[in-house]
């Protein structure tokens, strides 16, 4: 364990830089809500609208902002970076991102499949 | 003395030998490992919100003939309760930046904004689900119902665990003041607050905002 991380917990408003946590300043803290509420504002926008965009461009543009969205909240609100707790926040992070995208993608991959090929078929003549 | 001579011997034989563990337990200050853990614990409830989220892709389109996203979702309503999230994720921020210089009344002040943008988040949510409730729209009509209750109100429950544990500390701060065991629940607090807007980006963006595209 590192020098600095004896430090936790005590002395939080001493050492800033390097004492493993990272805290936010009140211009981080305004620039990250500034961008959060542009993120937000545009997606309510284009869908209150509905006629900036066709459907499928709305939905790729407002899946976008989201994505965007999360990235400013974990800089500036939870102030994620590569060196708080000596790089094991990110890397349990990344490990979690993972699993999420694997069972996101591989749930709404297989499903969709059984879901069309359970589709009832309303054709007698294609039954064989 | 035999001991002495054993941990010599030891060394010795340690120095030739390649060493593949530290030999001595190094000191963990109480909390040292807080704010790691919490943000693991956070991660697991991410899982949580993943397994919910891909229910609600799976379900969300099996309306059982009953309403649709389009025939309930109000998005000005939904946008209102964003915005009471949001505005409670920058004055939690200020509650930090006051802890940071040790200021009491001022944490305590931006403690209770957060508290109240938390609560009227809640009461917009309740009167949402009491309004769906009302037309009918239970989570016994439809899958889509079922999965969407499911969603959002794991994580109406998740906030509104965040204020039960808000005001314990507001209640913990007025007693001891910002003793470094205060600061830390007040920084887990922070991540945990923070954390359930960012949960809430995706409820808006793929419940609130994808249902009304369908």
């Amino acid at each position: 364990m590192t020098p600095h991380a004896e430090h936790h917990g005590h002395d939080a408003h001493h050492g800033h830089a390097d004492d493993g946590h990272a805290h936010g300043t009140l211009g981080s803290y305004m620039i990250g809500f500034v961008l959060s509420v542009i993120l937000t504002v545009i997606p309510f926008w284009l869908v209150m609208d509905g006629t900036i965009l066709d459907k499928n461009m709305t939905a790729i543009a407002i899946m976008a902002l989201a994505a965007v969205q999360v990235v400013v909240h974990m800089i500036f609100f939870l102030h994620m970076n590569g060196r708080a707790e000596g790089g094991w926040t990110m890397l349990s992070l990344i490990f979690t991102i993972i699993v999420v995208v694997i069972m996101l993608a591989g749930s709404l991959w297989v499903m969709y499949h059984l879901n069309t090929n359970m589709m009832p078929m309303h054709d007698p003549s294609q039954l064989p | 003395m035999t001991m002495t001579t054993t941990l010599t011997a030891e060394r010795s034989r340690a120095q030739q030998a390649p060493v593949f563990h530290v030999a001595d337990e190094h000191a963990h200050p109480e909390g040292s490992s807080t704010m790691l853990g919490f943000w693991i614990y956070l991660m697991s409830d991410c899982l949580i919100f993943a397994v919910l989220f891909a229910t609600y892709g799976v379900l969300g389109g099996n309306y059982a003939a009953g309403p649709a996203p389009k025939d309930l979702f109000d998005l000005p309503l939904v946008a209102l309760n964003t915005a009471m999230l949001l505005f409670s994720s920058i004055t939690y921020g200020f509650a930090m930046l006051a802890m940071e210089k040790g200021r009491v009344s001022q944490t305590q002040l931006w403690l209770a904004v957060t508290g109240l943008f938390g609560a009227a988040f809640l009461a917009i949510e309740l009167y949402e689900f009491a309004h769906f409730i009302h037309l009918g729209a239970t989570p016994q009509r439809s899958a889509f119902l079922s999965s969407f209750f499911t969603l959002v109100g794991t994580h109406g429950l998740h906030v509104t665990f965040g204020l039960v544990w808000l005001v314990t500390l507001m209640v913990q701060v007025n007693k001891r003041g910002l003793i470094p065991a205060n600061r830390r629940r007040l920084m887990c607090l922070s991540l945990f607050w923070h954390f359930l807007d960012v949960i809430w980006i995706g409820v808006f963006t793929f419940v609130y905002l994808m249902g009304m595209l369908r």
